[in-house]
């Protein structure tokens, strides 16, 4: 574990989501983030957490999260052990799909990068977010 | 973590204002939906959400808002949204809520608008 790291990780449990978001502040404040990417953290993180909560099946009902301290970027990686999901299948329009293809939407929308990877052995998303934009 | 979440309604002539108060997820959601039932059921047909003491929200909780403006739009009425924190802007704009409800600064503006 590098010195530059904070883990955590919390039950599938109502509103748990908001503990991630507490430690999310933290760490962005630390990083001397400004308070409105602060926010746009803590909603992509929400929409995250909530799609392994929803949707990964997981049988440890856990989710594991890490944040990356790396010089101007913070990553935040969201990981669970579920069935993993179809990515494509996600974004398109299906009823039962619709509202996780928005989360997926959101995320993208509020952070500067997100990849997503999803196995048959669980999902792990991998957030960035630059401290100053390349426009700024 | 006991975000407990609430929602209450003034009316204003022919107009309801909902105040939300906390974080807007599936539960707040359905809280929404069963407030706004009863007021339709009184035959009300304009509605202001006033989200100023609302600081998160979530793409659930955004798309119960989204059917709700459907079945206000259904009844032939108007919904607006006021006070939103820049972050939730910017959420109702990604998730292109702002395409079927107008967003205002303060409820002084939703109201005369």
């Amino acid at each position: 574990m590098d010195s530059n790291e904070v883990f955590l990780q919390i039950p599938m449990l109502p509103n748990m989501e908001l503990a991630a978001t507490e430690t999310a502040h933290r760490v962005a404040e630390f990083m001397q983030f400004d308070p409105d990417k602060i926010d746009e953290i803590k909603i992509a993180m929400i929409e995250g957490i909530i799609n392994a909560f929803e949707h990964s099946q997981s049988k440890d009902k856990t989710v594991y999260i890490k944040f990356l301290m790396r010089g101007d970027e913070l990553e935040v990686t969201i990981q669970d052990f579920g069935h993993g999901f179809d990515l494509d299948s996600a974004k398109k329009e299906p009823e039962q799909l619709r509202k996780r293809g928005h989360g997926l939407n959101l995320m993208e929308g509020l952070m500067d990068r997100v990849d997503i990877y999803a196995t048959p052995n669980g999902t792990k998303v991998i957030m960035v977010k630059r401290r100053h934009s390349s426009d700024e | 973590m006991a975000d407990v979440f609430k929602v209450t309604t003034r009316m204003e002539g022919k107009y309801a204002i909902l105040y939300t108060e906390g974080y807007i997820n599936n539960l707040a959601g359905d809280k929404i939906v069963e407030e706004f039932n009863q007021l339709v059921a009184k035959d009300v047909k304009h509605y202001v959400l006033n989200l100023q003491k609302t600081q998160l929200v979530n793409s659930i909780g955004i798309s119960i808002l989204i059917e709700v403006i459907e079945k206000v739009q259904e009844i032939g009425g108007t919904l607006a949204f006021c006070h939103l924190t820049p972050i939730i802007a910017k959420t109702f704009k990604i998730m292109g809520l702002t395409q079927y409800s107008k967003v205002y600064d303060t409820e002084e503006d939703a109201l005369k608008n």
